[in-house]
């Protein structure tokens, strides 16, 4: 994977240098850019695809404890998420709650 | 705390427990969130680093995510910069951009002296970025020593917020469709190409995604 390189040095090249070489950038640059233009467009679908593709990951093959709860539990807990969210007209935090009183519920009373 | 500022706090919370459950110690959690100081990277650092993923690989795929801060930046700074503002003070006050604390200090930017600007982001800066570090270390601890139950729950926040505030996020319609490719093709990839999965999922649904999105537009 990584060599004998230190997590810390690690976490400084792909994490650190990965991210704020973009906002070095974006002191360098002083024009404003246009967010809808053709490749900043493409820029955003990839790393959208790429965090769904990690929501799904987390929730699929879900890490440590979380990968004790039945998948379908995990499951009905991102609809009930979704469904208050558009419930509640677009509130994050209400989405948030209500998915994980689902899952609780469905782990202390479920399974 | 604002209800954009809770939300927050449980994230990085829900990062900490993450962090823990992917086997990293709470020094390079807290560590993460500080130079990192975008979710998104964060985790898709740590997952895959767990899965092996070559150094080189965890880089591209970060940065991926972090593209998007160069428009907040490129953005906002005009707005609050001083003149002969040296770029490493300026690289400074850059580092902080994140959506959060973007969109409250955009907001506030209008009622704003331009001499206000700096202060006012410094501070929201130097008081959400220490307590999401402490929300870092708490959650990573709490994980430790909850029932198993909670420490699901814990594991949960992370996914559960990504796909509320990604479906906040998506306009066009481009956007939704990036996020169901991503979906559906995130497992896949996985079990093909672990460590590569991520960065496969990202270039292949999001490409096909934009495709789509430019024939919707032309056709209009």
């Amino acid at each position: 994977m990584t060599g004998g390189l230190s997590t810390y040095l690690v976490i400084l090249i792909a994490g650190w240098m990965a991210t704020d070489v973009w906002r070095l950038l974006g002191v360098a640059f002083s024009v404003r850019l246009n967010a809808e233009s053709p490749v900043l467009k493409w820029v955003r679908a990839v790393s959208t695809a790429l965090v769904a593709g990690l929501i799904a990951k987390l929730v699929i093959y879900a890490p440590g404890e979380l990968a004790d709860v039945a998948l379908w539990v995990r499951l009905s807990a991102v609809a009930a998420g979704c469904a208050a969210y558009l419930a509640a007209g677009g509130n994050v935090f209400a989405g948030v709650v209500a998915a994980e009183a689902m899952l609780l519920g469905g782990i202390l009373f479920l399974t | 705390m604002s209800l954009p500022g809770l939300v927050l706090f449980c994230s990085f919370f829900g990062f900490g427990a993450f962090a823990r459950a992917m086997g990293f110690s709470m020094g390079e959690a807290v560590f993460t969130s500080g130079v990192v100081w975008a979710l998104p990277g964060q985790v898709v650092l740590f997952s895959g680093l767990a899965d092996g993923a070559h150094l080189a690989a965890a880089f591209v795929a970060v940065t991926l995510t972090a593209v998007r801060l160069l428009p907040l930046t490129v953005a906002i700074l005009p707005l609050m910069r001083r003149d002969r503002q040296s770029w490493i003070s300026q690289y400074f006050l850059a580092h902080f951009v994140a959506v959060t604390v973007w969109v409250e200090s955009m907001r506030r930017f209008n009622d704003m002296e331009h001499a206000e600007r700096i202060p006012f982001f410094l501070g929201l800066s130097l008081t959400v970025v220490p307590l999401n570090l402490l929300a870092t270390a708490l959650g990573h601890a709490a994980s430790a020593t909850v029932p198993p139950a909670a420490s699901a729950a814990l594991l949960f926040l992370t996914p559960i917020y990504f796909i509320l505030s990604m479906t906040s996020a998506a306009r066009a319609r481009a956007d939704h469709l990036a996020m169901g490719l991503g979906l559906a093709l995130g497992p896949v990839f996985y079990r093909l190409a672990p460590g590569l999965d991520l960065l496969w999922t990202g270039l292949v649904g999001g490409t096909l995604a934009w495709l789509a999105g430019r024939a919707m537009e032309r056709r209009r």
